[in-house]
């Protein structure tokens, strides 16, 4: 019974609950950083680690939290661990730093760490929240990997830094306009789908 | 959920000590990054020094120091190349905050004549596709073994000699205004100097 | 003169939603109905600029001096967090109209990306106080101005005949890039 619990918790942010697809969370980074699939992965990774971290600490500390400052504790929490992902990726990797720039900070603000911690790590056990945390980063991560690959693709006509020729491709994929048509035709295509199968859930 | 009462007092001590925990952790994360932060950032200068004048032996950047801008307004790093023991050239990091969508920084390699070598740019967060072009070969050759006397560093629209990327005017007007700033650095010391 | 091109950059040629994507999600999520949006734009406006010059000040005369710059996001959010729980209290006396038209979409302003993203900004790009302050009343009017634009579209969208899969989301985001390839058009100004 609980294994079957636990499997659902981590496939739920994957697939039935995707924040970007489904929930429509986190639209800044997904728009902002997936001019290409390594950007989109990098970018996924960091706000993972983020979302473990402090749905964990969050799950730990939940009872000792007095519930009208709930918010702020939450955000200082999350805060923190954003900063040291900050430290981190300034020092290991500062290519892909300099690349997601001012969205690195930002997380703290994604509205799917702040909603994850208060609908989910608030009120869950330290070890389910961490699931949650991690399938909610595992399917924002699929996500803008997938709108960068096709933003690059178009775009740059390169694959995760591979060019295929050696020319320019569609540049408005790569600028601000393309991530607006791309995420609008996905989110369009995944609800033509589901409504396709009606059989399935 | 919480089984603590939300008084006042609770309120402000549970922040207040969440806070200060997470300061005291951070302080501690800072101070075991700081020294792969330096690192980091110091490859990156060699990079770019390597990249803009050949045929030194020493270590440029630990021998880097500050010129003031002609105008006062500013100060320039200056990373002195030499090869046993002698200058030959000096590679000035630059900048421009007339960017279309910021500051532009730029190396410059000078040799002791005052001679471009080659210029890479170090950062800049111009539009992808056309600002960015200002990091090809194609539009940095162009001021490769020139000297500002003699080649105007301005984009031909105003009068001057740079060929501007097409549909990025402001990101080559921006490049050029670095390069200028740097040369006119470079001249003001070497006078000094004299 | 510099004050000018600050203000034309920050809304027309860098807008803060269609070029510089921050603050997507007020911009998708409140922008249905037009006067909504111009609220939420004005309160936008209003806790900017001050989160601005406060987290400004944080940074100066604090975080720099006691040499914790690393703390900056931690500070930064509670300066936020902080200062829209009082335009909370403040706006519930003062206007209770205005505040039951916000609703749930005010507390929203502290994970609004555009206040924390011009907030490190303002640092980013060492501008002085009064640079910091006409840069964030850029900002604001750009996204008011963006927001305002989206939500009268959006509100004809509705009217429209689409299938099914594109209406709604689809369609606005559609739309958006619309609006964001014109604004791109503003480019050569400065």
């Amino acid at each position: 019974m609980a294994t079957t619990n636990y499997k659902e918790n981590f496939l739920n942010g994957i697939i039935k609950e995707n924040p970007v697809f489904v929930l429509l969370l986190g639209c800044c980074p997904t728009l902002g950083v997936t001019s290409s699939a390594i950007n989109g992965i990098g970018m996924g990774a960091a706000t993972a680690f983020v979302l473990v971290m402090s749905n964990l600490a969050i799950a730990l500390v939940k009872n000792v939290i007095p519930d009208k400052v709930r918010i702020p504790a939450f955000i200082v929490i999350i805060a923190a661990f954003v900063t040291v992902v900050q430290l981190l990726m300034e020092a290991y990797t500062p290519a892909l730093n300099e690349q997601l720039g001012l969205f690195i900070p930002l997380i703290v603000v994604n509205c799917i760490v702040l909603g994850r911690a208060e609908a989910f790590a608030s009120r869950n056990t330290v070890f389910a929240s961490m699931l949650d945390g991690l399938g909610m980063g595992i399917g924002f991560t699929l996500a803008l990997t997938l709108l960068g690959t096709i933003r690059e693709l178009l775009g740059s006509l390169s694959v995760f830094g591979v060019k295929l020729v050696d020319a320019d491709g569609m540049l408005v994929f790569i600028l601000a306009p393309g991530a607006f048509i791309t995420l609008g035709f996905i989110i369009a295509v995944m609800t033509w789908l589901k409504k396709r199968k009606p059989a399935h859930s | 959920m919480a089984t603590i009462k939300s008084s006042f007092l609770n309120l402000l001590v549970t922040l207040t000590v969440i806070t200060l925990l997470a300061g005291l952790s951070l302080g501690y994360v800072y101070q075991w990054t700081k020294a792969p932060i330096a690192k980091a950032q110091m490859e990156k200068q060699l990079r770019a020094i390597q990249g803009v004048i050949s045929g030194y032996d020493n270590n440029p950047v630990t021998e880097q120091y500050k010129v003031a801008t002609p105008d006062g307004k500013d100060s320039l790093e200056f990373f002195p190349a030499k090869a046993k023991g002698e200058l030959i050239g000096i590679a000035v990091k630059t900048k421009s905050s007339k960017g279309y969508s910021g500051d532009v920084w730029l190396m410059v390699g000078f040799d002791i004549n005052g001679n471009i070598q080659r210029i890479v740019v170090i950062e800049h967060k111009e539009t992808p596709g056309l600002g960015s072009k200002m990091s090809s070969p194609k539009f940095l050759d162009q001021f490769f073994g020139k000297n500002p006397t003699q080649m105007i560093l301005k984009v031909k629209k105003d009068g001057g000699d740079v060929d501007a990327i097409t549909g990025a005017t402001i990101s080559s007007r921006a490049f050029s205004e670095a390069v200028q700033v740097a040369y006119d650095t470079f001249q003001s010391q070497n006078h000094g100097n004299d | 003169m510099e004050y000018l091109v600050i203000i034309i950059s920050t809304i027309f040629i860098n807008n803060i939603v269609l070029a510089k994507f921050l603050g997507i999600c007020p911009f998708l999520g409140v922008s249905k109905n037009t006067s909504t949006a111009v609220g939420m734009g004005g309160a936008v406006i209003f806790v900017m600029v001050i989160s601005t010059i406060m987290t400004y000040l944080v940074q100066h005369y604090i975080l720099i001096p006691l040499d914790i710059a690393y703390m900056q996001t931690v500070t930064y959010i509670l300066v936020i967090a902080f200062l829209v729980q009082v335009v909370e209290i403040v706006l519930k006396k003062v206007s209770p109209d205005l505040y039951q038209a916000l609703g749930v979409y005010l507390p929203l302003i502290t994970t609004n990306c555009t206040i924390l993203g011009v907030a490190i900004l303002v640092i980013q790009n060492n501008f002085n106080l009064l640079e910091s302050v006409i840069f964030a009343i850029g900002n604001s009017v750009g996204f008011t101005l963006a927001i305002a634009l989206f939500s009268s579209l959006r509100e004809q969208l509705d009217t429209a005949d689409l299938p099914e899969y594109m209406q709604g989301i689809p369609a606005a985001l559609i739309t958006a890039s619309i609006l964001s390839m014109a604004f791109m058009g503003f480019a050569g100004l400065v």
